[in-house]
């Protein structure tokens, strides 16, 4: 692999035995890629405040500085660790202490974590403790090269922003805010980042329920290649496409989509492709019930313990929309709702009142995390609801609990009832 | 890299694993009734140098990181996965390639840490979660092979790693 100059002499030690780790983490993984060169980037999106046993472990013998070395720099060495060089922010963690009394989470991971907050945040780290970080301020410039991880996180940056991203990992975004370089690999060539696959939407596309079905059928389809969307899509949202990507991450492992005439390197389909496109695969209303069933494949009681709304991370129209569905009515006795937002969002709710609508039906507002981040959902969870295919997915496998998926209202209307009576219309 | 420190923090670790596996022992390969037994071999790209051998387990699917597997078991735990409940320790893990969220790596970067870690790994396909994963699990890896290694090797097959020169040599274990 070609080094630099400059990236020769981070790996000699120029810049102090915490970058020349960084240096030497990121040589063996570009070798591992085949990668020719590394390339700049200056917003990287990691995680290195989320507690674990392993973790715990390292601080308890060398402090922050030692588990960064161990888990974020692959290094065996106890280095002391430098200010970020380049922007970085930490992604979605573990719960924090406005979980405390919620969820059955332990109260020395609370405090181990808000440790790691004020050590990094020393260092430079932006602690946006989200898996969206689009959502709250961090919105890269379309052919910016940046190094993010979080799957739902990376295919919006790659799909709806432009930038230049791959999926990153612990270890490879931990080097990179030290060094501010980054494998120029796969998702950073043009050339790789053209569309593989052509879908036809034969059948209406209109909300995040309808979004998040699409997304659920292309990543099943092309697995962890790019497809290409057309047909009877409506002018989608942000939150359209933050539950079209998270989806397709799940099924599959999109990195990147183009909906021509929508997002911003496919302003035609011929452009999508770089080329004549492939023959379309249908989307009709078959296939549309297939994805539904699917979803709801995982469910078999219909009395609803738990329903968990904000995966990814909700928008404020979406803190809006609960609020207004929950005003006036209360949940059901045998039934919890968590939504999760950033915590930047949140005290926009708590001053917009919706917070406190929310909590007088019974609900809860969290922040920093998710049941599948921090495995913990209510007390006796047997049965739970979403609007997440993503968490539909997921969640059953991590807490071993039945899952049901639907539209807000459905949702909402299971959390009010404490029964699920969710169907496709 | 200081392998003292390494092996210091491996065992201080290892005590978190509520059944720790041994692995990283190399043995010599199986020969049927004395005989050597001439092997199959593979030439690839090196992913991770490095040099092992042991027992094969193959993987029709690919494997998930976060939420797929047990670090502290070494296990593989999605429920849908045809390997569900078996144990990828001090074994050769040969599978398609990497799948789900960006915890890919760190899992198996724990797996080393809690002394679970696959003795080496062959993949199939390239991405950034299987390239980093096999460089922070520090595990001798190859890729690229000229054949086929989900057809040619079997779970339970001897195998020889050797990523320093992209070399795979296979020794079909006995038929049942």
């Amino acid at each position: 692999m070609l080094l630099t100059d400059s990236d020769k002499a981070m790996l000699d030690g120029a810049e102090g035995p915490a970058t020349a780790a960084a240096m030497d983490l990121l040589v063996r993984y570009g070798r591992a890629l085949d990668a020719e060169r590394l390339c700049d980037v200056r917003n990287v999106a990691g995680t290195m405040t989320q507690p674990s046993p392993v973790k715990a472990q390292l601080v308890r013998e060398g402090g922050w500085d030692k588990a960064y070395s161990v888990i974020n720099l692959d290094s065996d060495e106890d280095l002391e660790i430098p200010a970020m060089r380049v922007p970085t922010c930490q992604l979605q963690q573990s719960f924090g202490p406005d979980s405390e009394g919620i969820a059955p989470y332990p109260k020395e991971m609370i405090e181990l974590q808000s440790d790691a907050e004020s050590f990094y945040g020393r260092k430079g780290v932006n602690i946006l403790a989200t898996c969206t970080p689009y959502q709250v301020g961090n919105i890269p410039v379309r052919g910016e090269h940046v190094a993010w991880m979080e799957s739902s996180a990376v295919v919006y940056a790659n799909s709806v922003l432009g930038a230049r991203t791959n999926c990153e990992g612990t270890a490879s975004t931990g080097a990179a805010s030290l060094t501010g370089r980054i494998p120029c690999w796969g998702n950073h060539h043009e050339a790789n980042r053209r569309g593989t696959h052509l879908i036809e939407a034969r059948t209406p596309v209109h909300g995040p329920l309808e979004w998040g079905m699409l997304g659920y059928f292309a990543g099943g389809l092309v697995q962890d290649e790019r497809p290409v969307v057309t047909g009877e899509l409506k002018q989608p949202d942000l939150l359209d496409l933050k539950h079209f990507g998270a989806a397709a991450a799940s099924s599959g492992g999109v990195e990147i989509y183009h909906l021509p005439g929508i997002t911003p390197e496919a302003p035609t389909v011929q452009a999508a492709f770089g080329a004549d496109p492939p023959e379309a695969v249908p989307y009709g209303e078959r296939e549309r019930r297939g994805v539904y069933e699917d979803l709801n494949s995982q469910g078999d009681r219909t009395d609803v313990d738990f329903v968990l709304l904000g995966c990814p991370h909700a928008s404020l129209d979406q803190v809006r929309e609960t609020a207004h569905l929950l005003e006036g009515r209360h949940l059901h006795s045998g039934t919890q709702l968590w939504l999760m937002v950033p915590r930047a969002l949140r005290t926009t709710a708590d001053r917009n009142g919706w917070t406190q609508t929310i909590e007088r039906a019974g609900g809860r507002v969290l922040t920093d995390s998710c049941p599948a981040m921090s495995r913990s959902a209510p007390p006796g969870t047997r049965v739970f609801a979403t609007d997440s295919a993503k968490q539909a997915h997921y969640l059953p496998a991590i807490l071993g609990i039945e899952a049901w998926f639907g539209t807000l209202q459905d949702c909402i209307s299971a959390a009010v009832t404490g029964r699920w009576k969710g169907e496709l219309r | 890299m200081n392998p003292r420190h390494a092996s210091a923090l491996s065992a201080s670790l290892a005590s978190l694993s509520p059944d720790p596996h041994e692995n990283g022992t190399v043995t010599a390969h199986a020969t049927a009734g004395g005989e050597p037994r001439v092997p199959l071999e593979l030439r690839g790209r090196t992913v991770v140098p490095g040099t092992a051998e042991g027992e094969a387990l193959v993987s029709p699917e690919t494997i998930s990181g976060w939420g797929g597997i047990d670090p502290a078991r070494g296990v593989i735990t999605e429920r849908r996965h045809p390997l569900h409940g078996q144990s990828f320790a001090g074994k050769v893990l040969v599978f398609p390639g990497a799948k789900g969220s960006s915890g890919w790596a760190g899992f198996f970067q724990s797996t080393r840490l809690l002394g679970t870690a696959p003795l080496a790994m062959i993949y199939v396909t390239t991405t950034t979660k299987a390239a980093l994963g096999a460089v922070v699990t520090r595990v001798p890896t190859v890729t690229g092979l000229d054949q086929d290694p989900l057809t040619v090797i079997r779970t339970g097959d001897r195998v020889r790693v050797d990523a320093d020169n992209g070399l795979i040599c296979v020794y079909p274990a006995p038929p049942q």
